[in-house]
């Protein structure tokens, strides 16, 4: 019953966020929109993309909305059939290397001494270790990089960025007093992380799989436009990887090469307002401000933040 | 000081493990690859070349892991890198030598640009919050930061190379310039790098803005800029060396962070300008399967973003006293 009710407050509590963050409402509805193309692509496309059946390089029509490919295949389909693979690798790296940054950030925050010492030098280590080079040399020798191969590379290099920022917000919350006090009435370590410590996080959380899913995007398809995914499946970054391979910009065919990235910026945009949204619950310093235009005229900058940086508890700089 | 050598201590842990990466990755792939490249370098190269390739890549071992390891950190030290099989048969380091002064002019200048004109911009922005600037500016650039740096660069070369002709389509010299200290092959060169450049800038300039923004908003509510405030300062001054000398100390940090990031997307950029640096020189030695060259490239990278990284560290203890007393 009270299952039911949290629910039903959790989803209020969306609604309310949706309806009053723009950024966040915009992200979500392209989410959405692509999430369908990506599950019932055929819904959106009846032909088969692969197929070479068209008069090549036809240009734009009511038939291919985005003319065809120097192959002779429909661009649009192609393009609805490249959702799946682009988003599901977003969503499921996204998803993983979350998982994986909240196990190590809090393992770390909340075990202290030097497993945290070995944990934080381990996430420094491979936070500035620059990714995409590393990806490269890694997919590389196995030529095609399948779909799974692609995710554990991207979930490895994609976690410690939000482990890091878990970890310090995990410090300072483990000597509030509601946690001393779970402690002191005897509760085990898994009940205190689960009930106690998690749910304060879980801005910061869905934020982080939001950043993380974002970096997926743009690493996939990086890798696989200069041809070290595989190339025979049909994705947003293999379309780019074809289309640049044949010079569509050259020879008259600038939609084959443009449309794939402007799908990938759509997605990738969505995530970000969405992360950039979440980002103004974790830190209500900075919401936008109602009204602050007109205000702004007697009392210059920072009107506003002065009544509302005082909610959080600013960050110290670290060394 | 415990700052300092802390931070030295860092450096040197992610070298070591750079370098350690570089050496298992060739070890753990399956069906090692570099056993077929081997096998064409045969009779064609002194022994101990071969030999020093055999270490580094963990062919034909009858040596252990840990002294095939020591040997190949003792040749890395000392800049024996191996031999290029697509360049062959000039050194790995020759060849790096060629493309790495294209990379530190290019991406070098743009990213210190990005960093320079972002962090102005943040500044800005939060400190007219709530004005057309700030409703206009970091919506837009949470947009285009989204964007694939490579894409943008094709996006330009149709735009402004191929319909406007305005610059050159690819490469970073005119294939007809003969390469002097001229006038004119320095502008032949600049022109080749107004599009690279500019697809760089332009994709990470947006995160040096929000993140100023962001700490800006912070600061702005100290009560020392209050107190500026009160004292009748001029804005220009309170904006530029009350708040924003102390938003940019975070912002350093984060530049430091993101550095990776955006020397990540300067690789596609080279690769679809077809730049002459070392990040194109990456994406071909992949392609014609050079083994050395890409594992030298990759060690290369990785160290010039870990001592950027350092040097970002070094000025954040410079500017901050408080990382200097500070445990």
């Amino acid at each position: 019953m009270s299952a039911v009710r949290s629910l039903g407050r959790a989803l209020r509590g969306a609604g309310r966020f949706l309806r009053r963050d723009k950024k966040a409402l915009v992200g979500s509805i392209i989410l959405f929109v692509l999430l369908l193309i990506a599950i019932f692509p055929n819904w959106f496309t009846p032909d088969n993309p692969a197929a070479e059946i068209y008069t090549p390089g036809a240009g734009l029509s009511w038939a291919h909305p985005l003319g065809t490919t120097s192959f002779g295949q429909d661009v649009f389909s192609q393009l609805m059939a490249g959702t799946r693979q682009s988003v599901f690798i977003a969503l499921i790296v996204g998803l993983l290397s979350t998982v994986l940054s909240v196990v190590i950030g809090i393992t770390a925050a909340y075990s202290g001494g030097i497993l945290d010492d070995v944990l934080s030098l381990f996430t420094d280590v491979v936070l500035v270790i620059p990714t995409f080079p590393l990806i490269i040399v890694i997919t590389s020798y196995v030529k095609s990089a399948s779909f799974w191969l692609m995710v554990a590379v991207l979930v490895f290099t994609g976690w410690s960025y939000g482990a890091r920022q878990l970890r310090a917000q995990a410090l300072s919350l483990r000597n509030r007093d509601y946690l001393l006090a779970a402690k002191a009435r005897g509760e085990s370590t898994w009940y205190i992380v689960a009930v106690e410590l998690i749910p304060p996080m879980t801005s910061l959380i869905v934020a982080n799989f939001l950043g993380a899913a974002l970096y997926a995007i743009l690493a996939a398809s990086g890798l696989q436009f200069v041809g070290l995914g595989n190339i025979n499946t049909q994705s947003w970054g293999t379309m780019l990887y074809w289309a640049q391979n044949n010079e569509a910009l050259a020879t008259g065919l600038p939609l084959w090469a443009l449309a794939p990235g402007v799908a990938i910026a759509v997605l990738g945009s969505a995530f970000a307002l969405l992360n950039y949204a979440f980002d103004e619950v974790a830190n209500p310093a900075l919401r936008p401000v109602a009204g602050l235009a007109r205000r702004r005229r007697r009392w210059r900058p920072g009107a506003g933040a002065g009544v509302a940086a005082t909610q959080v508890a600013r960050p110290e700089v670290n060394a | 000081m415990r700052y300092l050598v802390r931070r030295v201590g860092f450096l040197l842990v992610s070298l070591w493990a750079a370098l350690t990466v570089n050496f298992l990755i060739p070890r753990l792939m399956p069906g090692n690859p570099a056993e077929a490249m081997m096998a064409k370098f045969h009779g064609h190269v002194n022994p101990s070349a071969l030999k020093a390739l055999e270490v580094a890549f963990g062919v034909n071992t009858h040596e252990s892991l840990a002294a095939a390891y020591v040997a190949y950190i003792g040749n890395t030290l000392h800049g024996n890198l191996g031999i290029s099989t697509s360049y062959f048969p000039l050194p790995v380091r020759t060849v790096i030598l060629r493309a790495l002064p294209w990379s530190l002019g290019l991406v070098g200048v743009a990213t210190v640009l990005g960093f320079v004109i972002g962090t102005a911009i943040g500044a800005i922005v939060a400190w007219r919050r709530g004005g057309v600037l700030d409703a206009v500016v970091p919506p837009t650039f949470i947009v285009i930061s989204a964007f694939p740096y490579f894409w943008v660069g094709l996006l330009f070369i149709w735009l402004f190379a191929l319909t406007l002709n305005w610059f050159p389509l690819l490469g970073g010299y005119s294939e007809t310039a003969s390469p002097a200290l001229t006038w004119g092959f320095v502008g032949d060169i600049a022109m080749h790098a107004v599009l690279p450049a500019f697809t760089i800038l332009i994709t990470s300039i947006g995160g040096w803005i929000l993140t100023m923004r962001n700490n800006m908003i912070t600061v702005i509510a100290e009560d020392y800029v209050k107190m500026a405030r009160a004292k009748g300062l001029k804005e220009r001054r309170i904006l530029w060396h009350y708040a924003g000398r102390n938003a940019l100390l975070p912002n350093l940090t984060g530049f430091a962070m993101s550095l990776g990031f955006v020397i990540s997307g300067a690789i596609l950029v080279e690769y679809v300008f077809n730049y002459p640096g070392v990040g194109f020189m990456l994406l071909q030695a992949v392609q014609s399967e050079d083994y050395p060259l890409m594992q030298s490239l990759f060690l290369l990278i990785t160290m010039a973003v870990l001592v950027a990284i350092f040097l970002s560290d070094i000025a954040t203890a410079i500017l901050d006293p408080r990382t200097r007393s500070s445990t």
